[in-house]
């Protein structure tokens, strides 16, 4: 065989290869985004899949447990139970008020148990005063930690 | 002084805009006075944003809080080492913290070859005057630093407005290596520009030859350093100061900083190939358009908000002027390669599948099949809701099926590349070369699963990292072994000035001695283990060879802040080894929390403990602790990786040739080997630098 074929036969078994690996991995962890309204509105396979929810946490609703951490997820006035159950610490953003996204998946009992959490401080810097003349710094804007 | 900074801002604006168009003035009549002046007008640029630059800093030293960006991000009674950091905190002032670090390779540039390479470097000033642009546009324009505080006065006028204190730096920043991961990652990020400017202006003027990869290659290499170290100082920042438990989560930022590296990797092997056989042309000019693109990319990625990142989760309108000036880019390559491709074609074929040659191909394959597989699971919830209508996302368990093999075929690829033989290599030398290192690392790994290791990747891991280590040392003994014969010196002497001889073959295999390192840390992941509880005092809890006796739990109060902390004694085999606090800290002044973990770090193991809140319940603390082996071993290969990287751009020292010193060093044996070495060394002729 030539070389350039026997190459080609190389680069097709690993494109191949890595190609199904990436789609059992895809298939694997895939996350639908949704917002809490929508969760009602699931059914079937799409209730069972691995979800992706943002909203607020609900002030006071924080509660340490040994394994678990469960707090209230509001978005435009629903409600959403959630219970933290994932293996990294909870990130210092993540208190009462602060924006917050959850991964994971909605139990029979409507509960929400979510393995990742990713929180964003809600505003840091209060509002702006009148007349503040800087393009691109809306209040609130603040890096998380300068890794960019 | 932000009038100042400003102004020199703006000049840096305008002088740049001289450089660009003076420059293609200049490369059209090749008039020498107008490239000298394009060029100064280069030098004046740099000057002037590290003048602006300055000036910032010298707002942040001075606590003038009429500046918008100070107030924001400092405080009077921040320590002046956060004050400095402070610089590149926000939006703003880490795009002019970009133009400053540029403009430093810029000035660099252009200083080290004035006057050289005329036909050249014309073009590299208005390449790298075009994207200086761009940050100054965004410096300038889009998102100025020099932004003031204005009130209405008296009569409706805008006056002038400022504050006694500013709001504070995020204590998220107040850590040591805020200081040093940004600039460390940064330098990464535009020190690429360097190679890309030469790639671009190659193409752009046809310059003859191989020699824009020889002038660029320590620059990459420079560039590349960087990267590699600031991608692993932000995991060590997140894992060991801001307490996310992993170093790595395939999170968007994350990412973003290590597309380039992959396609960057890629670039600094395939140049070889260009430089030893002229092979591989296009593909290292688009290696390197490609390592540049994905440097804007990841920036406009993380700063527009497109994706969801822990890291910076804020959108601003920035990311658009990214996405412009990244079409632009991809415009005037795609424009130049067109236009002049056929200036790039290779002189030589593909001899044979085991060659070093295909060892490279293979290398860059699948490097840049990494970068793609990367690439996609970052953007997949923007392409799924572009071809589906919903938005999804993928997780660590896409990024880790496919990286994993992946990196195990790189790490075996780094075994067998080096000692195979250009064009062909015939089975006889293939056994004699990698006999001993294969069964080395069979061995290794037959001990090791019956050991009781069953994780299929991590023994594959070992075996390659055994078969790895070996051919590496073996390379050394074989080279070492050759000139203490000669020379007489001892064989570690001997080792050490083999590397000298030729820095860039030797200190590439301690590169990639530092990469076996780095995979063994990692490759330690698979046995992480993890145990959370609520404490009482006296309560003890067990994880693996630890044992963890909590002796107290108190709150105290700082100024600035309050902390619930743990006094944990940590024991191991019935004795006490040692005391860990860890703390949760709360600021009142903006509400946040901070997580101090406590580590204890070994060879071994880190055992790594969070005090993750308090259980209404019981009113007990709550503690988890982690156990996560051979992490140490990361941190030690990314320190191998820079200094080897150091040595490879150290100058190959003048040697002599082996032959010729024979009969010296051989009639005139002299304990220590101090003399042999110093007799061959005043012989001037210089070893080929070929077989690297």
């Amino acid at each position: 065989m030539k070389t350039k074929a026997k190459f080609a036969v190389g680069v097709a078994i690993i494109l191949v290869t890595l190609s199904c690996l990436a789609y059992v991995g895809a298939q694997q962890s895939k996350t639908y985004y949704h917002t809490i309204s929508e969760i009602p509105t699931l059914n079937g396979a799409a209730l069972h899949q691995r979800l992706r929810v943002g909203g607020d946490v609900k002030n006071g609703s924080i509660q340490h447990y040994s394994g678990r951490v469960d707090f209230v997820l509001v978005e435009q006035g629903n409600a959403l139970p959630v219970s933290y159950v994932g293996t990294d610490p909870l990130p210092d953003t993540f208190k009462d008020g602060a924006q917050c996204l959850v991964e994971g998946k909605v139990q029979p009992d409507g509960r929400f148990v979510a393995e990742t959490i990713q929180a964003k401080c809600a505003s840091k810097y209060e509002a702006a005063p009148a007349g503040q003349t800087q393009p691109g710094n809306a209040p609130g804007d603040s890096y998380q930690n300068g890794k960019s | 002084m932000d009038l100042f900074g400003s102004y020199a801002l703006l000049l840096a604006f305008a002088f740049a805009l001289y450089a660009i168009f003076g420059g293609i003035a200049a490369i059209i009549t090749r008039h020498p006075l107008l490239i000298k002046s394009a060029r100064n007008a280069g030098f004046a640029v740099c000057g002037l944003i590290w003048i602006g630059t300055a000036s910032l800093w010298y707002l942040f030293f001075t606590d003038n809080y009429s500046l918008a960006y100070v107030a924001a991000h400092s405080n009077r009674s921040l320590s002046p080492y956060y004050k400095f950091s402070a610089l590149w905190s926000g939006q703003e002032g880490s795009l002019l913290f970009w133009s400053f670090l540029l403009s430093i390779y810029v000035f660099s540039a252009l200083f080290t070859y004035r006057g050289k390479h005329p036909e050249l470097m014309p073009y590299v000033g208005v390449v790298l005057a075009g994207v200086q642009i761009f940050f100054l546009t965004m410096n300038n324009f889009i998102a100025s630093p020099f932004g003031v505080f204005v009130g209405p006065g008296a009569g409706g006028i805008l006056h002038l407005a400022t504050r006694a204190d500013g709001s504070g730096l995020n204590p998220l920043l107040q850590y040591p290596e805020m200081a040093i991961h940004p600039p460390t990652l940064y330098s990464g990020y535009t020190g690429f520009t360097i190679p890309f400017a030469f790639a671009l202006a190659a193409l752009l003027g046809r310059y003859p030859g191989e020699k824009w990869i020889h002038l660029t290659r320590r620059w990459t290499m420079i560039a590349w350093a960087f990267q590699s170290a600031g991608i692993l100082l932000g995991a060590h920042w997140a894992y060991a100061v801001l307490g996310w438990g992993g170093y790595w989560g395939w999170d968007p930022v994350e990412n973003a900083s290590l597309m380039p590296w992959l396609t960057g990797t890629a670039f600094l092997h395939s140049v070889i190939m260009q430089e030893k056989r002229g092979m591989m042309r296009v593909w290292n000019v688009w290696l390197v358009f490609l390592t540049f693109m994905l440097c804007i990319l990841g920036t406009s990625l993380t700063r527009s908000g497109a994706v969801n990142s822990v890291h910076a989760f804020a959108e601003s309108n920035i990311g658009h002027w990214f996405w412009g000036f990244l079409l632009l880019i991809i415009l005037v390559c795609l424009a130049a390669y067109f236009k002049n491709r056929d200036y790039l074609r290779s002189d030589n074929q593909l001899d044979s599948m085991l060659s070093r040659e295909s060892s490279f191909l293979f290398n860059n394959l699948i490097l840049l099949v990494a970068c793609v597989a990367v690439l996609a699971g970052t953007l997949f919830p923007v392409l799924s809701e572009a071809v589906r209508g919903s938005k999804i996302s993928v997780g660590p368990p896409f990024f880790n099926r496919v990286n994993i093999p992946i990196a195990m075929f790189l790490l075996f690829l780094t075994g067998v590349g080096p000692l195979l033989a250009w064009r062909k290599t015939s089975v006889e030398s293939l056994k004699k070369n990698f006999g001993f290192p294969l069964i080395g690392g069979i061995v290794a790994a037959v001990i090791a699963v019956a050991l009781g290791l069953r994780e299929f990747y991590v023994t594959l891991c070992l075996l390659l990292s055994a078969f790895v280590t070996l051919t590496i040392l073996s390379e050394f003994y074989r080279g070492a072994r050759v000139i203490s014969a000669r020379a007489g010196s001892n064989i570690f002497s001997s080792a050490a000035q083999l590397t000298m001889r030729n820095t860039r073959r030797y200190g590439g295999y301690v590169v990639h001695f530092g990469m076996v390192l780095v995979f063994i840390g990692i490759s330690g992941q698979a046995f992480n283990q993890d145990k959370q509880m609520d404490m009482s005092a006296g309560s003890e809890m067990n994880l693996g060879p630890y044992n963890l006796h909590l002796q107290n739990y108190d709150s105290t109060s700082e100024p600035n802040y309050s902390a619930e902390r743990a006094t944990i004694d940590v024991e191991k085999g019935g004795r006490s080894v040692m005391m860990l606090y860890p703390t949760r800290r709360f600021y009142p002044s903006n509400q946040e929390s901070g997580t101090m973990v406590a580590i204890a770090s070994t060879l071994r193991e880190d055992l790594y403990v969070v005090y993750a809140g308090t259980n209404p319940d019981t009113n007990l603390p709550v503690i988890h602790a982690y156990l996560n082996p051979l992490v140490k071993w990361i941190w030690l290969g990314g320190a191998v990786v820079v200094l080897g990287t150091i040595l490879a751009l150290l100058p190959n020292r003048q040697a002599v040739m082996v032959l010729s010193s024979a009969t010296a060093g051989a009639s005139a044996p002299v304990p220590g080997g101090a003399q042999p070495a110093q007799a061959s060394y005043s012989a001037r002729s210089q070893l080929p630098d070929g077989h690297d």
